[in-house]
């Protein structure tokens, strides 16, 4: 009786909702994932443009120390760069808010609050996420803390300044840009905590009947990987933002160690904190979130390699357990961020043996996607040349972390361009590579039109030529021990003077990549009105589920009750009229 | 457009979603606190000298106050059972008594808090006290959250019971489980804080 009720009241709830919803409940608060998923991607791609801007900024101090900056530069401010002249103290607030915004408010909230929000529930066959109001909540709070974050440029003093990991007890004794950004960290870690329990109920509730844990997509299963780590990782990174905050603000002495001077005075604190013990929070969330940016990427690759290669991804339950292994892992690799603390032999030996570890998923999901490609005829469309660089890109990001990872290597290595150059392989023509292909892969069914091809091209080749123009320096100068964080990019130093004439050609390619992103930015915009239409809801004749939705799908997704009979990539079965065969068709028509 | 499993249980998991989600809610609240625990433990073992703490907290007030959560715990529970043998009246009694056992909470530890102010100690004393403040503050903070919830569900969240009893029932067992893993976190921090 009472469930009848119940559902009646859902049912008259249900029609209720699609018949009358305002603007701004249909495009502003909505609770449906996909517009969700849509105002995470306008978000974050805008701060993932923020964020280069201020590397740009960064390029011309780093190739003209000193100069002023041509026209920009009078719009910096007196404060930030008298004379067009980039300050060290501004120099260091760019450097510290580029870091915050690519990884925080840029990538994992494209990775994972786009991507994630908009296809997870499609490839599961769900009506949608299981909490649509915490999933809007999600997006405020993020929107919020990156306003939050982007204010905080107006504080006294400008915005945080002690680097993007804020390590005490530099950060304690900064300005109040600091304060700002540890409560818009806050917001975030809410946000993503609360998008985090949202995607993992989603997927172990919400599957459609038939689709089994080894039948989702690996880009669902890197989803969930990603979503435990985000969970249980962010916390930490809570508890020592509070920390923090009650070191700024109350004069407690949790990272303040007894009798620090600073300008020449003993600082008035109690002390007996430990400067350490903030890089351990910070690394124990900072380590977890490396593979927060990489997981769904490879998610995304394994969707688009499969579908152009026409091909099953090869070896799919390997690339499973190693996720999961690979999310394990990542729990105890953090101090090898800390190999010149000082934090002793045994520690360091400990983590070294897990870093090496954890290599070894790594390679297991690059190498599977190599074989993937093994006597595949392949569609070269744009999706595919990213996701094609994507291989050897993350490869050489991933290959260059192992001597970071040995302590005895790493003495040399730490806070050089080389660490720079390593994990911008990863993340850069890595993830974003990946995220790119992304969207140029299921911009049809959001939009019912595609990309255009020719821009696509000149995006991929301008941004592939470039982004290794940037990074690949980074290497040299680092082998030559240029250190990071220098305002003068080295030029104080003998020992740079060598490798020094790569800053010029770097911000140049730097520069130059962003030109290369404008054809990108012309399309996604042009291809909304010009682009070619879709002939069906599945363009790319690809096999998981989001295509068995109307183009674009409608609030609630599937027109009718889906049900899976199959692996996710079952390309190119023999003896089949098609080369694809979707997850939702019954039986395979008979030849 | 209607999501599956919102009141009974999917088959092979076993469970409703909004229980996994407060479970997982509760594991990354771990996390939060393991943090917190494991900074106590780091600076402990650096310090040179650490205070007991029943030389400088008022230990009497602290049992009290475990007693009212513990059997703010129990009081939550029946609030729950009343709710599965379909006894709203006696529902309301205990969910208010679970409200107001929260709020006895607070004012004992106010005036644990307000004693320590008025007597010039503040949490940048040092290190015990800083990480006293802070534990015990995050913990006060989940107890407000904890109350908003309980009050709401009294209140005029407790109309639901009238439309749609059974998911108004799971609603009271989720908050409830979150409520005792804040009792729980409590049993915790006392002989941490106050008796080691």
């Amino acid at each position: 009786m009472a469930h009848v009720a119940a559902t009646h009241h859902d049912v008259h709830e249900a029609i209720h909702h699609a018949e009358e919803l305002s603007f701004w409940r249909t495009y502003v608060f909505s609770l449906d994932h996909k517009v969700i998923g849509l105002q995470y991607l306008i978000t974050s791609l805008l701060f993932l443009f923020v964020g280069f801007m201020l590397m740009m900024l960064m390029r011309w101090q780093l190739a003209y120390p000193g100069q002023p900056i041509p026209i920009i530069g009078n719009w910096l401010g007196e404060m930030n760069a008298p004379g067009g002249i980039m300050l060290p103290e501004f120099y260091n607030q760019l450097g510290a808010m580029h870091g915050t915004i690519m990884v925080f408010l840029g990538v994992v909230p494209l990775a994972v609050g786009a991507f994630g929000n908009y296809i997870v529930p499609l490839q599961i066959g769900a009506p949608d996420m299981a909490f649509p109001k915490l999933n809007m909540a999600s997006y405020w709070t993020y929107l919020v803390g990156g306003m939050t974050m982007l204010s905080s440029f107006f504080m006294p003093g400008g915005a945080a300044n002690s680097g993007w990991t804020s390590y005490a007890p530099l950060s304690v004794i900064a300005t109040t840009g600091q304060t700002v950004w540890l409560i818009a960290m806050v917001f975030l870690i809410t946000s993503s905590l609360l998008g985090s329990v949202n995607f993992i109920v989603t997927i172990v509730q919400l599957r459609a009947k038939g689709m089994t844990f080894m039948r989702l997509p690996f880009f669902v299963w890197a989803q969930l990987v990603t979503a435990f780590l985000l969970l249980l990782a962010f916390p930490p990174l809570e508890a020592a933002a509070v920390m923090q905050l009650m070191d700024r603000l109350a004069g407690t002495s949790f990272f303040m160690p007894s009798g620090l001077v600073v300008a020449g005075q003993i600082l008035d604190v109690s002390g007996g904190g430990s400067p350490l013990l903030w890089q351990h929070l910070f690394w124990f969330l900072a380590h977890p979130e490396v593979y927060v940016l990489i997981l769904p990427a490879m998610g995304i690759i394994a969707e688009i390699l499969a579908n152009n290669t026409r091909k099953p991804i090869w070896g799919y339950k390997s690339l499973v357990y190693a996720a999961i292994f690979l999310g394990f892992m990542s729990f105890i690799v953090w101090a090898h961020h800390m190999f010149l603390t000082g934090m002793g032999t045994v520690i360091s030996a400990f983590f070294q043996t897990t870093t090496m570890i954890i290599s070894i998923p790594s390679v297991i999901i690059l190498t599977a996607f190599f074989i993937s490609l093994w006597g595949a005829s392949m569609r070269f469309n744009t999706q595919m040349l990213f996701a094609l660089a994507f291989l050897p890109m993350f490869g050489i990001g991933g290959l260059t972390g192992l001597p970071l990872g040995l302590a005895p290597t790493d003495i040399h290595l730490h806070d050089t361009y080389y660490v720079i150059g390593h994990f911008h392989y990863v993340v850069a023509p890595g993830t974003i590579f990946a995220l790119f292909a992304g969207v140029y892969h299921w911009y049809p069914k959001v939009t019912g039109r595609k990309m255009s091809e020719s821009l696509g091209k000149i995006h991929f080749w301008g941004s592939l030529v470039c982004m290794n123009g940037i990074f690949m320096p980074m290497f040299i100068q680092g082998l030559a021990g240029v250190s990071r964080r220098l305002y003068d990019g080295g030029q104080q130093y003998a020992h740079a003077q060598e490798v020094l004439q790569w800053n010029e050609f770097m911000s140049i390619a730097a520069w130059l990549l962003a030109i290369f992103q404008l054809p990108f930015i012309i399309n996604f915009f042009l291809s909304l009105k010009r682009g070619r239409k879709v002939e069906s809801d599945n363009p790319w004749e690809a096999t998981t589920l989001e295509w068995a939705t109307p183009t674009p799908p409608p609030h609630g997704n599937f027109v009718h009750p889906i049900e899976v009979y199959r692996g996710p990539y079952e390309y190119s079965v023999p003896n089949h009229p098609t080369d694809f065969t979707p997850q939702h068709v019954p039986e395979p028509a008979k030849a | 457009m209607q999501i599956p499993y919102t009141v009974h249980a999917r088959p092979d998991t076993g469970l409703f979603n909004a229980k996994l989600g407060v479970w997982l809610f509760l594991a990354s609240e771990v996390m939060l606190f393991g943090a917190l625990f494991s900074s106590y433990v780091l600076l402990r073992t650096g310090a040179p000298s650490w205070p007991h703490g029943f030389e400088m907290l008022n230990i009497p007030l602290a049992t009290l106050n475990t007693v009212v959560l513990i059997t703010s715990s129990i009081t939550m529970v029946m609030a729950w059972a009343s709710l599965k043998m379909h006894d709203f009246a006696k529902y309301k009694r205990y969910i208010g008594a679970t409200v107001g056992l929260g709020f006895f909470f607070l004012i004992i530890k106010a005036f644990e808090y307000g004693a320590k102010f008025s007597a010039g100690t503040y949490p940048s004393e040092s290190t015990f006290l800083a990480i006293y403040f802070t534990l015990t503050g995050l913990h006060g903070l989940h107890v407000v959250g904890g109350m908003i919830v309980n009050g709401y569900f009294w209140g005029p969240g407790s109309k639901m019971w009238h439309t749609e009893p059974e998911r108004f029932t799971n609603r009271i067992e989720v908050a409830g489980l979150y409520w005792h893993f804040v009792d729980l976190v409590w049993i915790f921090l006392f002989p941490v804080l106050y008796l080691l």
